[in-house]
């Protein structure tokens, strides 16, 4: 028994054999998790032919074939022709003659990734704003029907994309947001509202009223009070929500799918049809799909105290 | 001048009846304590005044102006919450200067800092006015959340237990401070507590709630040894006042109709006697006074006494009531 310690929280201290098992058991967990990361980084720097034989290559020789095919169309031409152009100007150039092609010219993967980008970012600072509102709105006011406002923005959520994605379809075809970034924006901020709403009520329900109180005391309006006071404390919330919010308009596959093919198509739908020579440019995937991980990887990382507190809210006090 | 009334005011939520029919003035200059167990009514009053809840009926004006549709901020008024005092995410500086830099005063920052700073130097905080305020000590917060209220010239301050949730020593520093910055700056100012030691040192006059009704209002010594009925009479006094039947002691002259005796400390005469008409049952040291526990047949007193005094539990005393209370059955006061 004397080697049972307690904290001043009377919290039983774990035993260093114990925090060591522990440990081994999140470096195996993040090792597992991990394995699919960087199996598609090293697909993404293989060539072609290693990338599809079997067994699978560990060693290889790197390349970055994946990426120059990525980010270029290209034409076969004969070894003659290839002979006679000027000496190759960059590393994709080369590269790409070496397979007896040139380069024709850039592909859609960077305006696929800019419109991912304006989408994901867009719609969830729009549900994330709206959601605030509201969730301040269920927090503070006796709204009527307030449980069951609730429970209907909440069931929004509760069927796959799948069920409601033909009507969506039509209407949106109707009033011609079919395959525009407005359409998509719009789309993924609805989807997204509700758990905005969900976890911001969540949030501010735990910011005393006193505090907006003392402000409108203190000469400001509601919504000064609401600026100047809650939106400070609620910061950690608005980003934690931002990043789940995020995560799914960034991801999100179903819908861009269905609903856009040109002009407003996001990288998820885009990036599976990136087809090479005589099948799947399966380097050229992984490309495409590493770089799509970089925005959310960053924006995760430079928030990622807010969200790990965004995970365990409720079961933490301040 | 910043006379506060309310008149005939009723306030209820759902089923409760909060605040009822009460009337009540607060002259300028004056600091008034409601005193009232919780549930009273004391800080749905305060809100009433402020601005933060509407009353069902019944009109408040602050200096002649009827302030019924005017938003809190329109009405001119401070208030210190009992907790969650202060703005979490700013500065004890900016805590200070929040008021002041509100839309509706706009001053300019030279004389928000002046003002800032001279409050700080009157609730002594200076040093720490680069701190956040998350990082204070419990006085220390509730110094700068008295401070943010003193940094305006309101027409009344509004205080809900301000004390409440510091530790004794605290408590009773914080008291003479608050008491003396008001009569230094003259201000109106409505304090609630249940602390009947706040409401006896602070007040100028005492309210007592209860049930949502303003029960008897008088200076602490009117309240004091004169309470209008039962219910008054309990909430001051340490140790709380005894109940006895009309007969039980000698030296009582109850009027007719009489049908409790209230007796405190200095009600009762205490004189050693083997033979007296009461046991010694039980004696509390509390160093400076004796919490004396006496029984009379069958009837249990509690008073203080001399430390001094020789006896010990058991002893046999004799009790003489001096010009108690008396209390008809509905417990209003028979004089």
């Amino acid at each position: 028994m004397s080697s049972v310690k307690t904290t001043a929280h009377s919290v039983v201290e774990p035993t260093p054999t114990v925090k060591r098992i522990a440990g081994a058991i999140v470096i195996l967990y993040a090792l597992v998790t991990m394995i699919p990361l960087a199996w598609i980084f090293l697909t993404s720097i293989k060539s072609p032919p290693d990338s599809i034989s079997y067994p699978p290559k560990i060693v290889f020789t790197p390349t970055l074939e994946g990426y120059c095919n990525l980010f270029t169309t290209r034409t076969r031409q004969t070894p003659d022709y290839i002979q006679a152009l000027p000496a190759p100007s960059s590393t994709c150039d080369e590269i790409t003659r070496g397979r007896n092609m040139v380069i024709a010219g850039p592909s859609n993967y960077w305006p696929r990734f800019g419109n991912s980008l304006l989408i994901a970012f867009g719609s969830t600072f729009l549900a994330v704003s709206l959601g605030t509102l509201a969730a301040y709105g269920f927090s503070r006011f006796r709204v009527p029907l307030a449980d069951d406002l609730l429970f209907f923005i909440l069931s929004t959520r509760m069927m796959p994309p799948i069920a409601v994605a033909i009507p969506i379809y039509l209407m949106y075809r109707q009033f011609g947001l079919s395959d525009t970034a407005l359409g998509m924006i719009l789309l993924y901020t609805a989807v997204n509202v509700s758990l905005a709403v969900w976890l911001l009520k969540g949030f501010i329900d735990e910011i005393p009223r006193e505090y907006e109180e003392a402000a409108m005391i203190d000469g400001y309006t509601r919504l000064q009070a609401f600026w100047k006071v809650v939106l400070p404390q609620a910061t950690t919330g608005i980003a934690a929500t931002a990043i789940f919010c995020l995560i799914f308009a960034w991801n999100e596959y179903a819908f861009a799918v269905l609903l856009t093919s040109g002009s407003a198509q996001t990288a998820p739908p885009f990036i599976p049809t990136i087809i090479g020579e005589g099948g799947q440019d399966w380097p050229a995937v992984a490309a495409g799909t590493t770089i799509f991980l970089v925005p959310i990887l960053v924006f995760t990382i430079v928030l990622r105290k807010q969200l790990l507190r965004g995970i365990t809210f409720g079961a933490v006090r301040k | 001048m910043s006379e506060v009334v309310l008149h005939r005011i009723g306030k209820t939520f759902g089923d409760t009846v909060a605040v009822e029919d009460l009337s009540l003035t607060i002259r300028d200059g004056e600091f008034v304590v409601l005193l009232g167990p919780t549930g009273a009514g004391k800080t749905t009053s305060l809100r009433l005044i402020a601005g933060l809840e509407r009353p069902d009926c019944g009109r408040v004006t602050i200096a002649g102006r009827d302030v019924g549709r005017q938003s809190p901020a329109e009405r001119d008024v401070a208030f210190v919450f009992q907790q969650y005092s202060l703005y979490p995410h700013l500065s004890v500086y900016d805590n200070l200067a929040f008021p002041l830099r509100s839309p509706a005063r706009r001053l300019n920052s030279d004389e928000i800092d002046r003002r800032v700073r001279e409050v700080a130097r009157m609730v002594r905080i200076e040093h720490k006015l680069q701190s956040r305020s998350t990082r204070l000590s419990g006085g220390e917060m509730q110094r700068v959340a008295i401070g943010r209220a003193l940094v305006r010239r309101p027409a009344i301050y509004l205080m809900d237990e301000p004390l409440s949730s510091l530790d004794a020593k605290l408590r009773a520093e914080l008291r003479l401070e608050l008491k003396r910055i008001q009569k230094e700056l003259g201000s109106t100012l409505l304090y609630v507590t249940h602390d009947q030691v706040e409401a006896m040192t602070m007040a100028d006059r005492i309210g007592i709630l209860s049930e949502g009704r303003l029960v008897q209002i008088g200076t602490p010594r009117e309240i004091y040894a004169d309470p209008a009925n039962l219910h008054v009479a309990a909430r001051l006094g340490q140790p709380h006042i005894n109940l006895l039947p009309t007969d039980l002691l000698p030296g009582a002259a109850p009027p007719s109709g009489a049908s409790a005796i209230g007796a405190r400390t200095e009600h009762l005469e205490i004189a050693t006697d083997a033979q007296g008409n009461a046991e010694v049952d039980w004696i509390e040291h509390l160093g400076d006074q004796n919490h004396l526990h006496i029984r009379v047949r069958g009837h249990k007193l509690v008073t203080l006494a001399d430390p001094y005094l020789s006896i010990k539990p058991g002893d046999r005393i004799n009790l003489t009531l001096r010009q108690p209370l008396y209390f008809g059955s509905d417990g209003e006061r028979l004089r």
